[in-house]
């Protein structure tokens, strides 16, 4: 069993939700994002997704846009952030899940990646853009390394594609609370509760929730529903104002009513 | 043509989007499909085509040209269609297609502002919603087009992300439509992004070739030796180039080599040996990308908006690799030189895109002397007055 998928059994097996983080590596610098990595495992925090910044982030907010900026400014590319996830993985059993536009995977070399992403100690990878029927080739490159490959449920997603969905993700299968690009909201999503029952039906995959979620009463609304939460932009717009500020006291609190 | 099923061409295009956006594209395509075999809605096309557009438009023999050029010269107006260039074909064809499936609001991108003219026209004529993303630097060098979208009743939205030129005004719209998705269309402006689009724009645009086709075989009683088109996305060169795929006709793309050939200073994809060329996936589409070695997009430069776009459509890369069309570039300052040619010869001011192509014929002369080539007039050029400047 991977990474991943133990520690959303164990949360389960406890009757809890699974905490997913997400940060932009790179953002201010590789060394605060190893640093960042430390402070949320330690306060309790289940995944966490390293975002591996991209010049064209079209299904990014502004937060994470400008996360994405700084970090490329800083020369954060793929092969350095595999460098600081072997940092991370010195030091730590967090399960880590890369999470990418299809391009910078691509251009890095699929199989290339599978193998040093897994000799890096990184346990999953999500590719944004990156739709189970173009992802055959990445697929064939990350199954026989034992990446898990996670996929995005979306609320316009019909039966046949949740189905199609739910059979390509392994670790989990990210559920978007709405559709649009990464942000904060006001509030969870009407569409949010009827996808993840919809993919109930189809997969015993724990699912977590993400996009928009960015207050405890949010966290706790999607922890109700279900199996994982997932807190991005959030967390980045902590770190763009306040950059070596306490990240994980803002995990404890942000996750405080789940 | 060249095949397109399930969006491929050859290693190219596809369908790389986020979840949210499969099924809607699953739903463009299927009700695109039915549109095409639809003979009312074709119909309507074709009226709307002829009477509101002003198709066909002419064939004209370029005299004064020909003789300083050394080859005959036959330029395809589609500088003549209204709004200014052919970017309405398309347009018109997809507003027409949002009104059959029910949707009212259009978001759609520009970048020397032909395209987002042109949506903000059919919009006005259809009755339907209509928001422009186009990049700050793009609005203050064309400045007239965001005058003209706004009368028209557009919104027009500035793009402070990135390069704040087309590709960034593309980003804004993806999210827009991601966004919105269930009650917006997003009216792409080229042969680019996810499949439906690629062949869905070229066949909007096919009307220029078949009836180059026809009208340069009643004119001179044969095919011309060469047709020459600019390329950004590439939507006028495959709308010229698709009838002619099966002719013994040399087809000629021409691209932005921009100042140089140094990354950031050109479009030009097809560049060989340009640094950064290589295939990549950008808005959807596996094509050739300007790109690092760590897969993000380069910056690029051309005079002219129209063409200042990193990567091209997919049906180009095809035809690139497989030899059919010919990829040339031609720097901002010949494309300029053929703009100021163009106006004293034959009283026409081509748009500083339909320039790259007029550019690469005047280069190519000693070749072409006695040939005839036909060149896409692909749109007027008032708009770039303020990047032209005074008399040469």
């Amino acid at each position: 069993m991977s990474r991943i998928a133990d520690r959303f059994a164990r949360r389960r097996k406890d009757g809890a939700k699974a905490f997913v983080a997400f940060v932009t590596a790179g953002d201010p610098s590789l060394e605060r994002t190893v640093t960042a990595a430390r402070e949320l495992e330690d306060a309790g925090v289940d995944v966490l997704e390293l975002g591996v910044p991209f010049s064209d982030p079209l299904a990014d907010g502004p937060v994470i846009q400008r996360a994405s900026d700084r970090a490329l400014r800083q020369g954060t590319t793929l092969a350095r952030v595999l460098e600081a996830v072997r940092t991370i993985r010195q030091a730590s059993d967090l399960p880590l899940l890369l999470f990418s536009y299809f391009n910078p995977i691509a251009r890095y070399g699929l199989e290339r990646l599978a193998r040093d992403a897994r000799d890096a100690g990184v346990d999953g990878v999500l590719v944004t853009d990156l739709p189970p029927e173009e992802a055959a080739d990445w697929l064939r490159a990350a199954r026989p390394r034992g990446l898990d490959t996670v996929f995005l449920a979306s609320p316009t997603s019909p039966p046949d594609r949740l189905r199609r969905v739910a059979e390509a993700s392994r670790g989990f299968v990210y559920a978007l609370s709405r559709t649009g690009v990464t942000g904060e909201q006001e509030r969870l999503s009407d569409d949010a509760r009827p996808l993840v029952e919809r993919l109930r039906g189809l997969t015993d995959e724990p699912i977590a929730l993400g996009f928009g979620i960015s207050t405890p009463e949010q966290a706790a609304d999607a922890a109700a529903v279900a199996d994982g939460v997932v807190v991005g932009s959030a967390l980045v717009r902590f770190l763009e104002t306040d950059p070596q500020g306490d990240l994980g006291e803002r995990a404890r609190w942000l996750r405080s009513a789940m | 043509m060249t095949k397109a099923a399930q969006g491929r061409f050859g290693p190219y295009g596809g369908t790389f989007v986020p979840e949210t956006l499969m099924e809607p594209l699953r739903e463009l395509a299927e009700a695109y499909e039915a549109a095409r075999r639809d003979k009312a809605f074709q119909a309507e096309l074709r009226r709307l085509l002829r009477d509101y557009v002003g198709r066909p438009t002419p064939l004209s023999r370029a005299d004064r040209l020909s003789e300083e050029l050394g080859c005959r010269v036959l330029l395809k107006r589609e500088d003549l269609c209204h709004t200014g260039a052919h970017k309405i074909n398309n347009a018109l064809g997809q507003a027409l297609l949002v009104k059959r499936m029910g949707k009212k609001r259009v978001v759609a991108e520009t970048g020397a502002g032909q395209h987002g003219v042109a949506s903000a026209t059919v919009c006005a004529l259809l009755g339907l919603e209509c928001v422009v993303y186009m990049g700050r630097e793009d609005m203050e060098r064309q400045s007239p087009n965001v005058h003209r979208m706004r009368l028209l009743g557009a919104e027009v939205r500035a793009v402070d992300s990135g390069s704040r030129t087309l590709k960034d005004a593309i980003n804004e719209a993806m999210r827009d439509w991601v966004t919105n998705v269930r009650t917006t269309h997003y009216l792409l402006g080229s042969v680019l992004g996810a499949h439906p689009y690629p062949s869905m724009v070229r066949d909007f645009h096919g009307v220029i070739g078949q009836e180059a086709r026809a009208q340069v075989r009643e004119q001179t009683g044969g095919l011309p030796d060469v047709l020459v088109a600019c390329v950004g996305g590439g939507s006028n060169a495959i709308g010229l180039f698709g009838a002619f795929l099966d002719d013994p006709c040399a087809l000629v793309g021409v691209e932005a080599g921009g100042r140089s050939s140094e990354p950031g200073q050109h479009a030009a994809r097809f560049l060989p040996g340009a640094s950064g060329a290589g295939v990549g996936v950008l808005h959807g589409t596996r094509t050739y990308l300007l790109q690092d070695d760590a897969g993000n997009v380069l910056p690029t430069h051309s005079i002219s908006a129209g063409l200042d776009y990193p990567a091209v459509g997919p049906e180009h890369a095809q035809l690139h690799d497989s030899g059919r069309v010919r990829y040339e570039s031609v720097r901002d300052h010949e494309a300029l030189e053929a703009f100021h040619l163009l106006a004293a010869t034959e009283g026409i001011l081509p748009a500083l895109e339909s320039s790259h192509a007029l550019a690469w014929v005047s280069r190519a002369r000693e070749a072409l002397r006695g040939r005839t080539v036909l060149v896409n007039l692909s749109g007027r050029g008032d708009k770039d007055l303020a990047v032209v400047g005074g008399p040469a």
